[in-house]
């Protein structure tokens, strides 16, 4: 089971805060990643990330997922270097592509897909670094308020993720251990048989799609009967309820930590110095038609001030453990 | 006054064609604690969906009588009314637990109701401190051990402080130490608070010392209502299936009246003189399993030793020989990366024919241990032969693919299984028993039999008479030479199929050797017969403690042979 997925409560300051802040905070990140264009200002900001992540104990997954974005980032580049006709720096000719016109690759446009593709990356990683540090509970509850039933059903598709995933590994397992072969119609297909010799494994990619098929059909089945002791349980703890009572239960009284004013106080900042970078030009980025990337003072100043920002609230580790 | 009544309750579920309560009747009192016994299908879960409402507002079905709980009549009142008064816990933690943290599963009841937040925070920090779970309040639930998820469950169903508490055998996904952890607790709610408890369960003896009652059901008919020890009597000559090891080995021996529990056997095999006096002090007392048939109660050390009853003797473990080991493991490790080593250094050998029963806690490494014999992992260190494997892995449902039997399994195959007549079912329509059967055939397919056959924890959440089938299935594919592996926690069972246990413990083999000796000198990891008899002579059944017994009384009788034939 991939853990990078599910949050857990780690002695950190950011798992400190409160999910209400936690979400802020990467709110603003998210605001400040779709702000900035500036490829230093990115690095110093998907680099910035990284170091939260270690700082909230979570940095091997953050590092596990940069390499999952990378997957993704790369054709980024590659189709924005492939489809975008403007640009000045030709460095490959591909000739005439009939209805796509000429296939002229420019230095222009590989940067400014690289840059987009970082933009994506960053962008993945605070997602990740929240899915991981902010408690989905603590969120749904805050909006209860609004509509109970569907912050429930939320907070129980959340839940579900991992089980279906363990659900999924089980089956899997257990059509690895059926011998090939033992009932009529292949249904033991494209699963590795146990009781045959060890280290003789079925194979072969037709067995491989009906036997995921299958696979995914009994996770399916299972997940039903699930569902079914789910809703039994939920109807017992009040589920059907709680439509006609008179909802007081926003969240626990909670006095706000330092480490809730430190994560807020973090938010304000980034946006802040986000919005400045974009209003004053510090974090411009121009690739077409011609490469134009200065650096100045306050390009330099928001590559410091940005990671400082975000990293000054990972350093106060008093109050963090559960 | 009764704080649940059930009065000529008659449920048949949707499309069922006998009824699974019929004409069912009783009254539980307030701070009673009741236990629900039977074999599976004759209705306990039936009882259990019923008094909460789930039968029939959830379930459908034909409902025809009367249930009050707490003066709430269930036919009136939905389960989520019902919920208030009344809190319940099934078999699997896993579909009880709907949300990610402990502090919100435990507070979802609460704020379902409309609670105020002072209120759900005192409730959280009240069941949380009463059921020993504060602790894990700030946990994720997917991370939790099987036991603490049940103890979280339990823990939400109480936390509105409910009146009466419902438990579908909720040890059945246990480990002894958890499940005896949990009976504790109940015991204690209801010592200190006077919740009324009502308890499902199959492994009775884990659970009548503690119970006020006894309600027995059978074909979904009230068969049985009375004390711990009046259901006993009734159990020797009307329910067999129901009569826990101490009371058959009671009844076997003669002894009367059967008990409910260790303490109870052995103050009246004290009194007849068949129990060794405690040890005076500077004394050394003799090692259980030293003691044998034959030696008179109070034997001290440097006495010559009796030989065992031919039905134990008979059962004595012989170590294999490597070369024809159907299994051979050779200082396996299973080291995660980043993370502890499940398996350090094991080393294992099967015989042809053998019977091995693994035992150990929750994370000790069984099931990793099963899975690296059968392929599914590679250890990270070490070697493992094996010619030809089957794995029945935990769930027997993980192995149906399809919605008749017969696309499950060849038809030679499902004769052979005994499955014949149910080539037409849904595999998931079987009974527990029937889907371990079916599953036990798949996994060992219609050819060649395998060298070895393993199975994980098979016994989970069933009946007595239905271990006793699968024992004897096990049993028969030893004689026929196949070796057989066998994760287990209960002891009974794994009297039952193997004639030799090992036991793991954090990754390690701490003990290997005879069942006669590693089931008859523990706490946990014994027979009830073993802790009645305190392990004298290794007896485990009470087949073998009844012939023990007798022979302290009659040295000259004959034990008879063939105790699990």
């Amino acid at each position: 089971m991939n853990r990078a997925l599910f949050y857990r409560r780690l002695p950190s300051p950011l798992h400190a805060a409160r999910a209400g802040v936690g979400a802020l905070w990467a709110t603003a990140l998210v605001a400040a990643a779709l702000l900035l264009y500036h490829p230093l200002v990115l690095l110093a900001l998907g680099l910035a990330l990284l170091g939260a992540a270690a700082g909230a104990g979570v940095g091997g997954d953050l590092r596990r997922t940069l390499r999952t974005a990378l997957i993704v980032a790369l054709p980024i580049v590659l189709i924005n270097v492939l489809v975008t006709r403007e640009g000045l720096t030709v460095f490959a000719r591909l000739g005439d592509l009939g209805p796509f016109g000429q296939g002229d690759l420019t230095v222009e446009a590989l940067v400014y897909g690289a840059v987009i593709a970082l933009k994506v990356t960053v962008l993945i990683l605070v997602s990740t670094l929240a899915s991981l540090a902010v408690d989905p509970d603590e969120l749904l509850r805050l909006l209860r308020r609004f509509s109970f039933r569907s912050a429930l059903t939320a907070s129980l598709a959340t839940r579900m993720v991992p089980l279906l995933a363990a659900d999924a590994q089980r089956l899997a397992e257990a059509q690895r251990t059926r011998p090939a072969g033992t009932a009529r119609g292949g249904n033991a297909r494209g699963v590795r048989g146990c009781v045959a010799p060890r280290g003789v494994r079925g194979s072969g990619s037709a067995r491989g799609v009906r036997g995921r098929v299958a696979l995914f059909a009994a996770v399916l089945g299972g997940s039903l009967d699930r569902a079914m002791d789910v809703a039994a349980t939920l109807e017992l703890r009040g589920f059907a309820a709680a439509s006609g009572t008179r909802r007081r239960t926003g969240g626990m009284a909670r006095p706000w930590s330092r480490h809730d004013l430190a994560f807020c106080a973090s938010a304000i900042a980034v946006l802040a110095l986000a919005l400045a970078g974009r209003l004053t030009g510090a974090a411009a980025f121009d690739a077409y038609p011609q490469l134009h990337m200065h650096v100045d003072v306050g390009t330099l100043v928001l590559c410091v001030a940005l990671p400082l920002a975000i990293l000054l609230p990972m350093c106060d580790r008093r109050g963090i453990e559960p | 006054m009764s704080v649940l009544a059930f009065a000529d309750v008659t449920y048949r579920y949707p499309a069922a064609q006998a009824p699974a309560l019929a004409g069912v009747s009783l009254e539980i009192a307030p701070g009673e604690m009741c236990l629900l016994a039977g074999l599976s299908g004759h209705g306990k879960s039936t009882l259990l969906r019923a008094a909460c409402g789930l039968a029939p507002h959830f379930h459908g079905g034909q409902f025809a009588g009367r249930v009050t709980i707490c003066g709430l009549d269930t036919r009136e009142h939905g389960p989520a009314a019902l919920g208030g008064v009344a809190g319940v816990l099934f078999q699997d933690p896993e579909t009880q637990l709907v949300m990610n943290s402990v502090r919100a599963e435990l507070a979802l009841a609460l704020e379902s109701r409309g609670y105020s937040p002072a209120e759900v925070a005192r409730g959280v920090e009240e069941v949380a401190l009463a059921l020993g779970v504060d602790h894990l309040l700030e946990r994720s639930t997917h991370e939790l051990s099987g036991g603490e998820k049940q103890r979280v469950a339990l823990g939400a169903a109480l936390a509105g402080r409910p009146k009466v508490v419902l438990l579908d055998e909720p040890t059945s996904q246990l480990d002894p130490v958890a499940a005896d952890e949990l009976i504790g607790l109940l015991w204690r709610l209801n010592q200190e608070w006077e919740t009324t408890i009502v308890l499902a369960e199959h492994r009775l003896e884990r659970c009548l010392a503690v119970a006020d009652r006894v309600l027995a059901l059978h074909d979904g008919r009230l068969a049985h209502d009375g004390s711990p020890g009046s259901f006993l009597e009734w159990s020797a000559s009307h329910a067999a299936a129901l009569q826990t090891p101490g009371a058959k080995l009671f009844s076997l021996a003669g002894l009367a009246p059967p008990p409910v529990g260790v303490k109870q056997a052995r103050a009246t095999l004290r009194r007849h003189g068949l129990l060794p006096p405690e040890p005076a002090p500077g004394q050394a007392p003799v090692p259980p399993a030293r003691l044998t048939s034959g030696q008179a109660p109070g034997l001290t050390r440097g006495q010559a030793p009796a030989p065992a009853p031919a039905s134990v003797r008979a059962r004595r473990w012989h170590r294999p020989t490597a070369p024809a080991a159907a299994l051979q493991m050779r200082g396996v490790w299973h080291e995660l990366r980043n993370g502890p080593a499940i398996l350090r250094g094991v080393n294992l050998a099967l015989a042809p024919g053998e019977s091995v029963a693994l035992m150990g806690r929750n994370g000790a490494g069984k099931s990793t241990l099963l899975r690296h014999a059968a392929g599914l992992l590679q250890p990270t260190r070490g070697r493992i032969e094996c010619t030809r494997i089957a794995l029945l892995l935990q769930n027997p449902g993980d192995y149906f693919l399809h919605e008749h039997v017969r696309d499950e399994l060849s038809e030679a195959a499902l004769l052979a299984a005994g499955l014949a007549g149910m080539a037409e079912r849904n595999p998931r329509d079987l009974s527990g028993g029937e889907r371990q059967r079916l599953a036990l055939a798949i996994v060992t397919g219609d050819g060649e039999p395998p060298a070895v056959v393993a199975l994980d924890e098979p016994t989970r959440g069933m009946d007595r008479e239905a271990k006793a089938v699968l024992a004897a299935e096990l049993r028969r594919r030893a004689q026929e030479g196949q070796a057989v592996l066998v994760a287990t926690h209960d002891p009974e069972f794994a009297c039952a199929c193997a004639e030799r246990v090992v036991l793991l413990a954090d990754g390690r083999v701490i003990a290997d050797g005879p069942a006669t000796e590693l089931l008859a000198g523990g706490w946990y990891f014994a027979t009830e017969t073993a802790r009645i008899l305190g392990g004298a002579g290794g007896a485990l059944a009470p087949e073998q403690g009844a012939a023990l017994l007798s022979s302290y009384q009659r040295p000259a009788l004959k034990v008879p042979a063939g105790i699990y034939g």
